[in-house]
């Protein structure tokens, strides 16, 4: 194990701590929303500067270890695929807090019904953060190819969200400031889901060195 | 990849000191006209593959080899071969700047005037094209009369190149031609190859990895004497394709 070894655990360890920050945003942003839990939405958004925080503090280490290691291979692919998943995982946390300022709102309102598509989109939305930051630590497996599957479902789920708001809105159109929310919420979700999915193409960069973005590549050759 | 512009094709190529097999069964092609670069760990066996390309491994009276280099598809190990005509369109630059104690001028004019060309006019031509095609002349244009040996380490080396130069070769050869020099002379000799590779095809062994990335478009890496991994630089330091070259070029190795 080499300064440089130690340096790299150390740099995983925090892009992790960054995806499990997030991961909990999502959570108790959503959590905030259902449960009619203003005081949590307000934790969410008060949070949000320390994932800033890290986002800055792990760009800066990369480029420290680019400039004063100079890596190579997979040294390299890994330092350049953290730089990028961080920006992906701040967003993420931006859009937990548009998630939690909804919340705030929809809260002050008599709920319009219970929410079924909302907490399914935040459930697998969270699993795939979860699954690609699993991949990026512990390195390569089918793992990232599941996450890149998943966002199919987000995808579906916001459009069936969409429909049944929609058609409630035609029923009665007194409820549209309420279900225009909502609609906003599953695209927070499902704006969640991409960026997940792009963390999880990164990583199948930085295990096989092929970038697949923008590609139609989406399972292991 | 490189059969297309084929200069050098090594094929099963092997190079043994007496018992001692330094380099074992390499095949390689070396494209014209590109800069490619050996690297490997010391006692890998890249000199003496370097070195094999002109023939300099004759010196040494206990080594053999087996195989075929072909240089423009001519065996240069062929019995008939004409090593002298070889070693002149096929040039060598050494890691320590070994200019002749004599003056600049005398430095880059010895190869010519050895070819037989008295004509003062003729050499001073020479010596003034190889000397601006190495980035020398204007530092020296006004001390030709000096000693080679009175330039700094970057001259020496930059002169040593000139006087390769002025043999008109087809390639040159180097063998850590920095390790002895500071950064910006470094740089200089560096921006140099670049833009001698133009006029003539560029074989380079060095330790410095990111020398071989900066400039080369081609890296071999070697160990215990095998070709380990061959390819386009950009693919060997970003994504090579062997576990031993990426601990290596990594820094993990042993």
């Amino acid at each position: 194990m080499t300064i440089f070894d130690d340096e790299l655990i150390a740099l995983k360890e925090k892009v992790l701590k960054l995806g499990l920050m997030v991961e909990t945003a999502i959570r108790d942003s959503v959590n905030a929303l259902v449960e009619r839990d203003s005081e949590l939405a307000r934790e969410v958004i008060k949070r949000d500067h320390l994932v800033n925080a890290l986002d800055v503090s792990i760009d800066e280490e990369c480029v420290r270890l680019i400039a004063l290691r100079q890596p190579m291979a997979r040294d390299l692919r890994l330092i350049t695929t953290a730089m990028k998943i961080t920006t992906d995982l701040e967003r993420m946390g931006d859009l937990a807090v548009n998630i939690a300022e909804r919340a705030l709102e929809l809260n002050e309102e008599p709920q319009l019904k219970p929410f079924e598509n909302i907490p399914k989109m935040a459930a697998i939305t969270q699993s795939m953060v979860r699954d690609a930051l699993d991949a990026f630590v512990a390195g390569c497996s089918r793992l990232p190819y599941e996450v890149i599957k998943k966002d199919d479902e987000v995808d579906n789920l916001n459009v069936r969200n969409f429909n049944e708001l929609l058609s409630l809105m035609l029923q009665d159109p007194k409820i549209i400031p309420l279900a225009v929310k909502r609609t906003y919420i599953a695209k927070y979700l499902e704006r969640i889901a991409d960026h997940a999915t792009n963390i999880a193409e990164m990583i199948i960069y930085m295990c096989k060195g092929k970038m697949i973005r923008h590609t139609e590549i989406t399972d292991e050759p | 990849m490189v059969e297309k512009n084929a200069l050098f094709e090594i094929r099963n190529f092997s190079i043994h000191y007496g018992d001692f097999l330094a380099v074992k069964n390499v095949t390689v092609n070396i494209e014209a006209h590109k800069i490619t670069a050996i690297i490997g760990p010391s006692g890998c066996g890249k000199s003496t593959l370097l070195r094999a390309l002109n023939r300099m491994n004759d010196l040494i009276v206990t080594a053999w080899v087996e195989g075929e280099a072909l240089f423009h598809e001519v065996n240069i190990y062929h019995k008939d071969a004409d090593v002298i005509e070889l070693r002149k369109r096929v040039g060598m630059v050494f890691q320590k700047p070994n200019p002749f104690p004599n003056s600049v001028y005398e430095n880059v004019a010895y190869g010519p005037k050895i070819r037989g060309i008295k004509k003062k006019s003729r050499l001073d031509e020479i010596v003034e094209n190889a000397l601006v095609r190495a980035d020398l002349w204007k530092e020296v244009k006004d001390k030709l009369n000096e000693s080679g040996m009175s330039l700094s380490g970057g001259q020496m080396q930059r002169l040593c190149i000139a006087r390769s130069l002025a043999q008109e070769p087809e390639v040159l050869l180097f063998d850590e031609p920095t390790s002895a020099l500071d950064p910006i002379s470094t740089a200089n000799i560096e921006n140099l190859l670049q833009e001698l590779q133009k006029t003539v095809t560029i074989v380079i062994v060095t330790h410095n990895m990111q020398q071989a990335a900066r400039i080369s478009k081609y890296t071999a890496f070697m160990y215990l004497g095998e070709l380990v991994e061959f390819g386009d630089t950009d693919t060997i330091f970003v994504n090579p394709r062997n576990k031993l070259t990426e601990e290596y070029i990594t820094g993990r190795f042993g």
